[in-house]
């Protein structure tokens, strides 16, 4: 079982509170600007992470999300 | 832990205006979790207050009132009473509840409506622009306690979660928060548990959330959250108050 | 049924449950608490629903979400409550949700007085609280009207999604009268699946209802604005009732009064009407819709000299009445604010002290 991890860059506002509570500190900040004008995160170190859900749980605006996918194709970061 | 995380079904894609870091984000989405693990969506009428959660029915997929400021829990009576099948929710921040509608939260507890409150105390007027609050700290700076709040001249921030169990009407009055991951699932088990008691039919029910507002205090979203963990908590103390049993 | 003596409240009380209203909500205040008393003992027999509520404000908002979710509803008060209510009153309206509100007027202002009086005209019908809306308005006579107009106010504000107000006064509230409640005034509430927040399951919806009066677009509160605006063109055409007394003879004066006052005017004018002086009455029924038109072509029949607006109050529905004759006769106001009301003797001196 794998499970693909994705961030809705053009929901997430940057506030960084994923970055406080994510025990392996995978996330980070990116440089490039969304739509609306706000540095959103992505996952920097994603080999860490171990899908452990508290960035999902912590968010305000329900950016990031976790499903199970079938395949064994290495699951890659939808942004 | 759950490996996997999904948007809950009764909210909706919307994209919330709340500024970054606002916990009314992680509110609404614990709400929406319960009622989707209540499977009460399609009879479920929420009411909105006056504040930065009157939107609240663009982001929660089910039939809504807008309320006037602090009238809400008067109106979820009204719905209430004539349509005891509706489950019935109000969504109140602290200018709301604490401040124009205190009149209305208090009798509507006293009567044993059994509507479910959900009661989020930031300490401050969001939407209005930073005001103090009924909920404001001891020497916090406000667009109205430019000085902080001069408890001599105001008084001491009101606790409703304690005010509303010294009423003997049995009800379930609970304090949580949304600050960190681990108060948050406790606040998603008091919120679910609080609109179970509904789904029952057994009491009135208030889950107050201490919750951030990083705009108006001036802070970063992270400098909140530690704030509100270091002052918030030790005056508004999280648990159980009150519960029908 | 025939004919039954009732006290004004109860049988505007009864009025209800026979419309097929069966929530109420209210608070008590004199001179009407007898319509909460009595229907806290008639709602449960019927299955109905009665609370007192903390507040006028409050029982105006129970008021606003029984009525956004669908269920017919009322209150009662006397103006110092409706004062209160007025701020729900302004929001119901604005989204357009059917309700009904008794106003027995008392003196004012402030605490004023607890006798009868029509103090609160304006507030009635300039609309009392905030944003351009109106109620549709209805003031009886007397008990029997006071029942009937009742039982039509529930089926109007379904049909303009619209606050209807009930104003009458302490003496219709307090007095005695035979009543029948009329079987054809009974109506069935109308289906609101279209917009009232009555739960998705409800109306087998997948789509939310949302009962809301913020428009935050300017363009969008506009329409809306122009939306309400329309229904009161509406009613102007199709709800406007009044009635002419003694309007087709060749008066000398032309009285408008309404409720309580305009039965001691019709009395002054038969007694007039014996010692041979002619003078006629338009007697509104609905403050809004005016009956601007009618009382504009009583005012400039050829025999008629002056108009008098006599009203329990300093002169207010005399500004309307004014707008009415647009200045073709002299138009005075007659009025006591305190409670006593006017004898018909005084009103046969007035007419004839300007004759």
């Amino acid at each position: 079982m794998s499970y693909q991890f994705s961030i809705d860059a053009e929901r997430c506002k940057g506030c960084g509170l994923c970055l406080t509570v994510c025990p392996k500190k995978v996330l980070q900040l990116s440089d490039t600007v969304n739509s609306v004008g706000y540095y959103p995160v992505y996952r920097a170190r994603p080999e860490d992470c171990n899908y452990c859900g508290l960035c999902c749980i912590m968010c305000p605006d329900v950016a990031i999300s976790i499903t199970e996918i079938q395949s064994t194709k290495d699951q890659t970061e939808v942004s | 832990m759950a490996k996997t995380f999904q948007k809950p079904e009764s909210l909706t894609d919307r994209y919330m205006h709340y500024c970054p870091g606002c916990t009314h984000g992680v509110i609404h989405r614990l709400v929406a979790e319960a009622i989707d693990e209540l499977g009460i969506r399609k009879r479920t009428v929420g009411i909105a207050p006056v504040g930065c959660a009157v939107m609240v029915y663009d982001y929660i997929a089910c039939d809504f009132q807008e309320a006037a400021h602090g009238r809400a829990p008067a109106m979820a009576t009204g719905i209430k009473r004539v349509r005891p099948d509706l489950i019935v929710f109000t969504y109140q921040g602290d200018g709301d509840l604490a401040s124009i509608g205190m009149g209305e939260i208090v009798h509507a507890a006293n009567r044993g409506e059994k509507f479910t409150t959900i009661f989020v105390n930031n300490a401050i007027y969001g939407m209005t622009g930073g005001q103090m609050a009924p909920t404001t700290m001891p020497g916090q700076k406000t667009t109205t306690s430019p000085m902080g709040r001069n408890v001599d001249e105001v008084g001491m921030p009101i606790r409703i979660a304690e005010l509303l169990s010294s009423l003997v009407t049995p009800g379930y009055i609970t304090r949580q928060t949304v600050i960190r991951p681990k108060y948050i699932l406790k606040a998603k088990e008091a919120i679910k548990r609080a609109f179970a008691y509904q789904v029952e039919g057994k009491c009135f029910s208030l889950v107050e959330v201490v919750s951030t507002c990083p705009t108006n205090w001036g802070m970063t979203p992270v400098e909140a959250v530690d704030w509100a963990e270091k002052t918030m908590l030790p005056y508004y103390r999280l648990g159980d108050f009150k519960t029908p049993e | 049924m025939g004919k039954v003596l009732m006290k004004g409240n109860e049988a505007i009380a009864e009025a209800a449950v026979r419309a097929g209203c069966l929530n109420y909500f209210a608070y008590p205040i004199t001179p009407q608490s007898e319509i909460a008393e009595y229907l806290s003992r008639r709602l449960p027999e019927v299955g109905g629903v009665f609370l007192q509520g903390e507040s006028e404000v409050a029982v105006g908002y129970m008021i606003f979400g029984a009525s956004g979710c669908g269920q017919r509803v009322f209150t009662s008060t006397s103006s110092p409550g409706f004062s209160l209510m007025s701020e729900a009153v302004s929001y119901i309206t604005g989204a357009e949700c059917p309700a009904v509100f008794v106003n027995i007027v008392r003196g004012g202002p402030g605490l004023g007085g607890i006798l009868p009086s029509q103090a609160d005209y304006f507030q009635a019908v300039k609309g009392g609280g905030h944003g351009d809306y109106h109620l549709l308005v209805m003031a009886p006579d007397g008990v029997q009207e006071a029942v009937e107009m009742m039982m039509m106010a529930f089926p109007l504000a379904e049909k303009y999604r619209n606050p209807v107000l009930i104003l009458g006064d302490g003496l219709i509230g307090q007095m005695m009268e035979p009543v029948e409640f009329p079987e054809n005034l009974r109506s069935e509430p109308t289906n609101k699946d279209d917009w009232a927040s009555n739960g998705m399951a409800t109306r087998n919806s997948d789509t939310p209802n949302l009962v809301k009066s913020l428009f935050l677009d300017p363009r969008a509160l506009n329409d809306h604005n122009l939306k309400l605006k329309a229904k009161y063109e509406r009613m102007m055409r199709e709800d406007l009732r009044y009635e002419a007394y003694n309007a087709d003879t060749d008066y000398q004066a032309l009285i408008v009064s309404f409720g309580t006052m305009s039965r001691v005017c019709r009395t002054a004018i038969d007694a007039l009407k014996r010692q041979g002086i002619e003078v006629g009455m338009i007697r509104p029924q609905t403050l809004f819709p005016f009956p601007e038109k009618a009382i504009h072509e009583a005012a400039i029949r050829p025999s008629c000299k002056v108009v008098l607006s006599i009203e329990l109050n300093m002169g207010q529905m005399l500004e309307d009445v004014q707008r009415a004759v647009l200045g073709e006769r002299p138009v005075h106001w007659h009025g006591n604010a305190g409670g006593d009301i006017p004898s018909p003797e005084d009103i046969m001196d007035l007419v004839k002290s300007f004759l």
